[in-house]
């Protein structure tokens, strides 16, 4: 559906998107994370025609955007970081404008209400835009994204300023959105990516360190396994049974409790499954565990560790790089 | 395009410019009307009529054109544009013709005036109608010159400013004419100088080369405007 082929973005001599390439299928919803500057909007620009590519290729549904943009943008709904509305008109005068420059066929009364009751602005759909909470206020521009019922989608951090409620709200929205459409979603919020999106796209500094299912991106980074357990008895003697057990490649006390309990941290070598051996040797020696708890490396922290990788060849020539 | 037309024509009239334009417009063209053909007596003479006019486009015609891209771009609203599927040229051109819909109209709605030209007197039908299209023409590249400069700057202000700096530099280049000797300098004064040029239609001389010359401005202008945005494209 959507298709990137090393695409690259100088601004002057600084390099914002360095060579990069994916490829999103029909019906995925795609994450694209990175810290701030790290190209996501860059890239979006150019993938909606905003921006033109210095090298490369951007294509969406075979269309390629710099050879027939008006063509390729009428595939796309795009809601950029600030939502572009006509704060002086009124919801129902925006959409109708929305409506006509995307020159719609589809039966206008008809596809604006579905809009309306989908993002839930129904009820302000006669106000003025200008006096909007900043809540609806986004939700008008992901109304104005989906006019038209354009294949793709793309938000580019839909959920900026928006209170936990609407959060939740949207979220769902853009779940629901990708059964029929095929949406791109950039944030840096990663509780979001985690709960949204069908595959991870993680970028910095311009290039691509991850692209990955989202189930999977867990296990990319965290060959070891990090496990939390909680056993009664005499503290040194369980670590030193911890430590004795193949495959535990590290293990520390971590606390205890007024239970005569001691809670240890313990990860194992890559790629071995220490679970069974572990409560076999804890039980065995008469102990008794009262907690074991997985704690699977979480999103944050395979975004630093991938985020802080040195990359000599592009980190050092720029010390500034316009917000991406 | 025909979205943006009609869009930007209705926010004329949403916010107070397009009212002040058409108000102010109408006011002082009846009160330059008065003074200089009614009550000078000079019988049915339009001439200073329409150069007194060329004066107050300076002033009138940024104020409908300082907005057209300055506003979208400090709304943010220029990003929705840019990515729908309408061309860049259709784009300028729709922001065009909305600022020259209300300036032609409001030009068309002051020619009442000459009611009274024909009530009280013999007007010179043809030099009328030729000193309109003129000046329709010379409003067509004031507003092109005031779009292209919106699209430099995202502040309004700067743009009306500018934009009469501009304009009336087009406009007056001739007057500097006394100030300086070299005869080949004058003579390129003179040809860039949109007044100079239009003195021939307010004495009754259809002059095909001006006609040129002010169609030639308003496509410069907004040529260069639709350079302005493939250049930051491309940029």
């Amino acid at each position: 559906m959507i298709k990137i082929e090393n695409l690259v973005k100088r601004f002057g001599d600084k390099v914002a998107v360095a060579g990069i390439s994916f490829t999103v299928d029909e019906g995925e919803i795609v994450g694209f994370l990175g810290p701030n500057g790290a190209g996501k909007t860059t890239t979006m620009s150019m993938l909606t025609g905003y921006l033109s590519s210095t090298e490369g290729v951007a294509t969406i549904n075979g269309i390629n955007i710099l050879e027939d943009p008006i063509e390729a943008k009428k595939q796309i709904g795009y809601l950029p970081e600030f939502p572009p509305l006509y704060l002086e008109m009124t919801v129902k005068e925006y959409l109708n404008f929305i409506y006509d420059l995307k020159s719609c066929t589809l039966n206008r009364e008809k596809h604006l209400k579905e809009i309306c009751d989908t993002v839930k602005i129904t009820d302000v759909y006669n106000r003025v835009i200008r006096n909007l909470s900043k809540g609806y206020r986004q939700r008008v521009g992901i109304a104005q994204a989906l006019v038209g019922n354009p294949k793709v989608i793309i938000f580019d951090e839909p959920t900026v300023g928006l209170d936990p409620k609407q959060i939740i709200e949207i979220r769902n929205l853009i779940k629901d959105l990708g059964r029929n459409h095929t949406v791109i979603l950039s944030t840096h919020i990663l509780p979001e990516v985690q709960a949204v999106c069908d595959r991870i796209i993680i970028i910095n500094k311009g290039k691509i360190v991850a692209n990955e299912k989202t189930e999977n991106i867990d296990e990319l980074f965290s060959g070891s396994r990090r496990l939390c357990l909680k056993v009664c008895g005499p503290a040194k003697d369980i670590l030193n049974a911890i430590r004795s057990v193949t495959g535990v490649a590290y293990a520390e006390i971590i606390g205890s409790s007024d239970l005569d309990s001691t809670s240890f941290l313990v990860e194992s070598m890559p790629g071995v499954d220490i679970r069974k051996m572990l409560f076999n040797a804890i039980v065995s020696r008469g102990w008794t565990m009262i907690g074991f708890e997985s704690m699977g490396a979480n999103l944050e922290d395979i975004f630093v560790s991938v985020v802080d990788q040195p990359e000599p060849n592009v980190g050092k020539k720029r010390k500034s790089v316009r917000k991406g | 395009m025909f979205a943006i037309y009609k869009r930007e024509l209705r926010s004329y009239f949403i916010s107070p410019i397009g009212y002040i334009f058409v108000a102010v417009y109408l006011a002082v063209s009846g009160i330059i009307f008065s003074i200089c053909t009614l009550n000078a007596g000079q019988d049915s003479s339009v001439a200073t009529y329409f150069m007194m006019l060329l004066y107050m486009f300076i002033i009138a015609l940024p104020l409908l054109t300082m907005k057209l891209f300055a506003d979208e771009k400090k709304a943010r609203t220029e990003q929705l544009l840019l990515t729908s599927p309408v061309s860049l040229m259709g784009m300028v051109a729709a922001k065009f013709f909305a600022a020259y819909t209300i300036f032609a109209g409001t030009y068309l709605v002051s020619c009442i005036n000459f009611i009274a030209l024909y009530n009280y007197g013999t007007p010179n039908t043809a030099v009328l109608f030729g000193s309109s299209v003129a000046l329709l023409l010379v409003g067509g590249a004031c507003i092109s010159v005031g779009v292209f400069i919106s699209s430099l700057t995202e502040n309004q202000l700067i743009a009306a400013l500018a934009t009469i700096v501009v304009i009336l530099f087009f406009m007056m280049t001739s007057a500097l004419n006394s100030y300086i000797d070299s005869a080949l300098i004058r003579s390129v004064l003179n040809w860039v100088s949109i007044f100079e040029r239009f003195s021939n239609f307010a004495y009754g001389y259809f002059d095909i080369n001006a006609i040129v010359y002010y169609a030639s401005i308003s496509f410069a202008f907004l040529f260069l405007t639709v350079r302005v945005y493939e250049k930051r494209r491309w940029s």
